[in-house]
Formats: C-alpha cells, structure tokens, sequence
C-alpha cells in the first residue's frame, strides 16, 4: 500500500484525536448531571428539590378540618372569603403539631387598620375607617367579632378574649 | 465476571439508561402531581386589590426571601386628572404622571393618600412566568427554564449568579440572593401548588384579588373569567406569553 507509505505520522495524529474524544466523553458522563437534557437545556431534578420545600401556610382546608365552628360562623359574615392565614398568618407548625405550636393572637388595633385604614387610594366600594375617629384607640374587637365583623353578628359570640380566642 | 470488550459496549449504555431513570427527576412529596397536566398562571384583579401588603409578607415568609428582595410586590399608581385649561401640560412632563411608589414593596402596605384628585389604583406584580420567556432565554448554563407545566424556575445549584437574567427580565422579578449569590424569582410556590395547595401570596389575599390559575384544568373558573372579562398582560408588545393576567389594568402601567 504504496499510498499510507509516508502517512504513519497521521495515524499517530488520529490516534490522538480518538484518545481525546474519548477522554471528552467520559469527562462530560461525569461531569453533566443525570437528568440533565431529559425536559429540555436544564436539569431535571431541580423541579423535584423545588418541589419538596417544606409549605409554611397550611391553607384553608387544613384549618378548616380542626376549627370547623370558625369556619361556620365566618362563612355567614363579611369575611367568608377572607382565609384563615390572611389574618392568623403562617400556621403549618402549628397544624403539624397543634398541642405545642399555639399560633399568637393577631392584635385587632395594627391588623383590622391594615386593610381598613381610610385612604383616597383604595376602592371606594371598600369598608374604610379613620381608626382614631372611629373607635378612638380601642382595639376593634371591643365591638366587632372579626370572624363576623357585621355589628349584627349573633350575640352568641361574644368577643374574644385572648386567652379564649387562643384555640 | 468475565466481561469482553463486545459485552461491556453494550452494558455500558445500558447502565447509563438505567442510572439516568434512577435519578430522574420527579416532585418526590406528590406522586399525584402529574406536570403535563398543568400549565399554570395567575390572575391579578386590579379592583380588587387594596394594597394591603399580606401578599408580599405571605411571600416573604414562605419563601424566605430576603429584606429589601421581593418576589412580588405591589405598586400604588396616581394619574393625575387632565388640566382643564391646558391638558396638553400632561404630555409634556410625562415623567411626572402616573405617580408609582412602592415603598418597601407595599410590604407594610402604602401612606394613607388624602388627594382625592385623579385615581388611584394597585397594581400587585410578580413573575408572569412567560411561556416565551426571555430570561430563561439568555442563560448560558441552563440553569433557568420554563418546567414542563409552564412554571418559570431557577436551579440555583447550576446557576453560576451571572445576572444575565436578571437583566432579560422586561418585568423586574428577578434578583440575585445576597447570601447565596444566585439568580432567585417566584416559583409560583412550586413546592405548594405540586401538593394541591395555592400560593401563598393567594391564600393571605384577604380580597381574592390574586387567583392561581391553572390553563389546563378544563374546570378552572379562568376560562369563563377570559371569556367575559377585559384582561390584559403586562408589556404585551415584548411577546413574551406572559401568563400573570390583569384584569380592569389601566393604560398608564408600564
């Protein structure tokens, strides 16, 4: 084979090439993440770590499974719609251990003006208060329930105190 | 064992095969959560909303994210009312009108306004996690995409904290962590929605202003809402297929 007389050099040369491409391979098996490619350009497992982050807010449902009497007085008032954790805040700890994680009592002065402070700047359709005009500094929940905040709520309900409302 | 060269070529793309089924990755905590089911959205009802900030205090805690950050945050618009006299005044400052603040990101809610001139409004933003969306786009290590259910998400053990997307971004919803210095937006509250829970931005909205809505489910009451309802998008001329809706959005937002 008069024709790869001379060519010994360019074996060589390809022989070098193959060896490179082959380390390249096992360098990028090692290197590029398993699921990686399997949806698309990312990798995959990444939606299962997001996935799994632990829920803080408990939603609805899950305190409505406990405290179904709240849940029935509220759906008769003007905050039916309003859930649980808007005003009580993030409570899975307490739903996942309901006898040691006690949730703290929202006090009715900052979060009842949190949405009902009058401003020019909201929807005039919306119950809107001057809270110094209004109650002159007493907590709201001196006359309102604020699961059923309508001053004709039954009588049945009276207030809260902390200590009771603490359930 | 004796294994010839023949028999280990086959082997070996074979345990690769099955390596890779192995660490496939799939929602480990819902095994009922199917992605090609969903394609999620939001629906924001701009009348609805009254500014009072439990939506990005909702997110913050859920999402641990850091002050001064946000995922979300909701901006107080003031257009002013047209001069009278000369109404071509308000073109030639407009820089001055609408009025946006956002202090703290609506965190701690806005200052009672006493102008009763004009009108005002809220406008709660977030990640409109776009079906085209530009960031994910411009990332050069694949470490931001658009999951198989539509959700825009970062995997910030990939993302090297370049900030490209960062600055793709049209809406302002992406920033970089200050402690672990990588790419951090909404993820529509992947680890809530994957387990049949809202976000929760949605479950402290005390007014239903904010709705997760889910494009796929047939039985979402979003269709009906599309259907009869004036919604728009945000920056609709970028095409990016966003899919945070407003509903009653007014011209002035940008």
């Amino acid at each position: 084979m008069s024709v790869f007389k001379d060519a010994g050099h360019l074996f060589r040369f390809a022989g070098l090439f193959v060896l490179a491409f082959i380390v390249f391979l096992v360098v990028r098996h090692f290197v590029v993440p398993p699921s990686f490619g399997q949806y698309g350009h990312y990798r995959a497992a990444a939606i299962g770590e997001i996935a799994s982050r632990p829920v803080k807010f408990a939603g609805h449902d899950t305190c409505e499974a406990c405290h179904s009497d709240v849940a029935d007085k509220k759906s008769k008032g003007k905050h039916a719609h309003v859930n649980c954790e808007a005003c009580h805040g993030a409570q899975a700890k307490h739903a996942d251990d309901p006898s040691t994680v006690k949730p703290v009592l929202p006090d009715t002065t900052v979060l009842c003006a949190r949405c009902h402070t009058a401003s020019a700047a909201k929807p005039k359709g919306f119950p809107q208060v001057v809270p110094a005009d209004h109650s002159n500094g007493m907590p709201c929940d001196t006359c309102h329930q604020p699961h059923n905040p309508g001053m004709d709520a039954p009588a049945a309900d009276a207030p809260a105190k902390p200590a009771e409302g603490a359930k | 064992m004796n294994i010839n060269r023949r028999q280990m070529l086959i082997l070996l793309p074979a345990a690769a095969i099955a390596w890779k089924s192995v660490l496939a990755g799939t929602p480990e905590d819902s095994p009922n959560y199917k992605m090609s089911d969903h394609w999620w959205g939001m629906l924001i009802d701009i009348p609805k909303c009254i500014g009072c900030g439990n939506c990005v205090r909702a997110c913050q805690t859920e999402n641990d994210v850091p002050d001064g950050y946000f995922r979300t945050w909701v901006e107080r618009y003031h257009v002013s009312d047209w001069e009278m006299k000369n109404p071509q005044d308000i073109m030639t400052n407009p820089m001055t009108d609408p009025q946006v603040i956002s202090p703290d990101g609506g965190k701690e809610g806005f200052p009672v306004a006493t102008d009763e001139s004009g009108k005002y409004f809220f406008v709660p933003k977030m990640c409109n996690h776009c079906a085209d969306s530009p960031c994910t786009q411009v990332c050069p290590v694949g470490a931001t995409f658009v999951a198989p259910d539509g959700v825009v998400l970062v995997d910030q053990k990939y993302c090297l904290g370049c900030a490209y997307c960062v600055q793709a971004c049209p809406y302002g919803c992406r920033y970089i962590h200050p402690e672990k210095r990588v790419a951090d937006k909404c993820t529509l509250c992947y680890h809530r929605i994957t387990k049949g829970l809202t976000t929760a931005c949605c479950e402290a909205c005390p007014t239903g202003a904010r709705q997760l809505v889910d494009l796929k489910n047939p039985k979402d009451p979003i269709h009906e809402f599309l259907k009869t309802h004036s919604v728009q998008v945000l920056k609709p001329q970028m095409a990016t297929g966003a899919k945070a809706f407003y509903n009653g959005l007014d011209g002035s937002v940008r």
